[in-house]
């Protein structure tokens, strides 16, 4: 396999007549490493992975893959490869036919492909089903023989549009775990395109959070996790509460603010001038029942909804100005301490829990 | 009595349809058999069983001929349909970009169909002519001192006119079966390193062979058929096996008629199996 390639890309835009797709964004993905575009539908996601693919223009900026400028380039040349999302096999070839596409339009004479073709489909443990066609194919199989047909080109990055959403739940925790550990083995830079956080966290080496053509966030999952950059990230995240307020003062590291029309808050971020708009996470599975030792870090609500979850109860609060306020409760601290849709609970969590999050604007 | 009516209900709804197709294609197909064993002469038919009709009707050098004249309709207007039909859908459905362009693009297609046959067939000859546009163009330009003959009433002014009528026919399915071409197809083919050519010869062109197929299909038993544009653009100077029946209906030889009507049947209904082996339209269907 040939070296992993690094991805530069240097404030690149696409404009789709009057709108923005991506808006200027700038990104370095390192070479051999695994990396997630995460965001809802119409960030920019996709089209990022395309131009990065060649398959849709730069309107402004330019993509460097390793030390080639490779922005107007045509696909076959940039030494990417692309799987796409409904896997766009040949209905019409068998499989050996379908992996050895590429070597065919290069000129491979027909041996050789068919040979190369079939080391590559062992490779993904498909040879026994080399002369089938697709559509006799499930969809996990379906995967391993589009991985195989990107693959055979020999690329430096490969390319993932949204590979997962084609299967089921089952089969899609398990494909997720053969990709990371192709990409390990092939040691080369892998791109994946997705909206589910929860499959950017499990793969990903570098997730990028997109929202509106611009990346919010671009870190670690556990970076990303545990300190959201911004109230979207936060959000999109999930497991995070996000309280918005008016900044009344800083001190010792923490922001004070208050929630219109309800209780003072504090969190821990960098000092804030007073009586700007601010936005704080706080972790759900972090929140304890009980009174706070410390004014700030907690408030008394009503209990608008349980859920049990098994091993934690959801309880959804509302009261000091916030509507809605998720809290995970182990069983256990719940039913030492059984509480009822209605009841004023009071909640409580630790100065690190509470973070503040960057403006909207930035 | 609830019980029967229930079981009755599907033959009720079938009846229709098999109405239908039995009084206007069952029947009259048998009744064409029928007669084609009958003695006639110049005054009536006769029921009789005699295979004299068919024996005359393929033995006779004047019928290879024309079959012969007529396959070789067949086959180059079925050629030139395709290639245009090929190159028409393709612009269609690939490189227009958005669907409303494409309707109102297809729909442009089909206005010539909006007259009839005959009337666009008759058009050719103010073109064609001796003293036509064509003609009178190309002798005042000084591109030729004579006006040139084989432009009307030939095998030219016969395939020409074919192909104008036809080739719609040939578009649509081929349109139709492109259309649900998975567009990322095209992308992997690129992605894999395809030039445009290679797309067209490796993925598009194979994935379009049924509606190539059913276009075939329409053309080939559309010309076999054809008498009128023989007739016509010919002027009389060629012949088709249609047109060889209706000179015998003309002469009231209606069994001589009807026995040439079923070898051409058999003919036909071979060439269109010969076609479905080719190819598997089932998908399209």
């Amino acid at each position: 396999m040939s070296k992993a390639a690094e991805i530069d890309i240097a404030s690149v835009s696409k404009i789709y007549g009057k709108t923005t797709a991506v808006d200027a964004i700038s990104l370095k993905i390192p070479a051999g490493s695994y990396c997630c575009l995460l965001g809802p539908s119409g960030c920019g996601k996709t089209s990022t992975l395309r131009m990065i693919a060649g398959h849709e223009s730069v309107s402004i900026g330019d993509i460097v893959l390793g030390k080639d400028v490779v922005t107007h380039l045509p696909p076959a040349k940039r030494g990417t490869a692309m799987m796409f999302q409904s896997y766009a096999l040949f209905p019409h070839l068998d499989l050996v036919d379908n992996v050895a596409f590429s070597l065919k339009m290069s000129g491979v004479d027909k041996e050789t492909r068919r040979a190369r073709a079939l080391d590559m489909l062992k490779l993904m443990q498909m040879d026994g089903y080399a002369s089938r066609k697709p559509a006799q194919l499930s969809g996990g199989q379906q995967q391993r023989v589009a991985l195989a047909r990107a693959l055979i080109t020999d690329p430096e990055a490969l390319l993932l549009d949204e590979p997962l959403s084609a299967l089921d739940p089952f089969l899609k925790i398990r494909m997720r775990a053969e990709l990371k550990k192709l990409q390990k083995q092939l040691g080369i830079t892998f791109v994946h395109v997705t909206h589910s956080q929860e499959e950017a966290m499990a793969l990903a080496d570098l997730i990028v959070v997109m929202s509106d053509g611009r990346i919010e966030q671009a870190a670690t999952p556990r970076e990303v996790f545990e300190r959201p950059a911004t109230a979207f990230v936060a959000r999109f995240m999930g497991d995070h509460n996000v309280i918005s307020g008016k900044v009344l003062g800083s001190s010792n590291g923490l922001v004070s603010f208050e929630v219109v029309g309800g209780a003072t808050f504090s969190a821990s971020g960098a000092p804030r001038p007073a009586g700007t708009d601010v936005d704080a996470a706080i972790r759900t599975d972090h929140v304890r029942i009980g009174e706070s030792p410390v004014k700030g870090l907690g408030f008394t609500g009503i209990v608008s909804n349980l859920e049990y979850r098994g091993p934690t109860v959801k309880l959804t609060i509302e009261g000091a100005g916030i509507a809605e306020f998720t809290a995970i409760i182990t069983d256990t601290a719940f039913y030492a301490t059984p509480v009822a849709v209605g009841d004023a609970v009071p909640l409580h969590w630790d100065a690190g829990d509470a973070i503040i999050l960057g403006s909207p604007d930035r | 009595m609830n019980n029967l009516l229930m079981r009755a209900t599907p033959y009720l709804q079938a009846t229709p349809l098999l109405v239908i197709l039995g009084f206007f294609l069952a029947i009259p197909i048998l009744l064409l058999l029928v007669v084609s064993f009958w003695d006639y002469d110049f005054a009536g038919m006769y029921p009789d069983f005699m295979t004299l009709n068919y024996a005359e009707t393929l033995g006779s050098w004047v019928t290879w001929r024309t079959y012969v004249n007529t396959l070789k309709f067949a086959v180059t207007v079925w050629a030139i349909t395709t290639f245009v039909g090929f190159w028409v859908a393709y612009f269609l459905a690939f490189h227009v970009r958005t669907a409303t362009m494409q309707m109102v693009l297809f729909l442009v297609c089909t206005v010539p169909f909006l007259t009839s046959n005959i009337i666009r067939m008759i058009s050719w000859i103010p073109v064609l002519g001796r003293n036509g546009l064509i003609n009178s163009g190309l002798v005042g330009a000084g591109v030729v001192e004579q006006p040139i003959e084989w432009l009307l009433y030939s095998d030219f002014a016969v395939v020409l006119a074919m192909v104008h009528l036809y080739t719609l026919f040939m578009v649509t399915p081929i349109f139709n079966t492109m259309m649900r071409i998975d567009k990322s197809l095209v992308e992997a083919a690129r992605d894999a390193g395809a030039a445009d050519w290679q797309i067209i010869w490796n993925v598009i062109l194979p994935l379009a062979k049924p509606g190539i197929a059913i276009g075939s299909i329409f053309v080939v038993t559309l010309v076999m058929a054809d008498f009128s544009t023989v007739q016509v653009m010919s002027g009389g100077q060629s012949a088709s096996v249609a047109l060889m029946m209706r000179n015998q209906m003309s002469l009231l030889q209606y069994p001589a008629a009807a026995a040439n009507a079923i070898v051409l049947l058999v003919v036909v209904l071979f060439m269109v199996a010969g076609i479905l082996r080719v190819v598997d339209i089932r998908k399209e269907l």
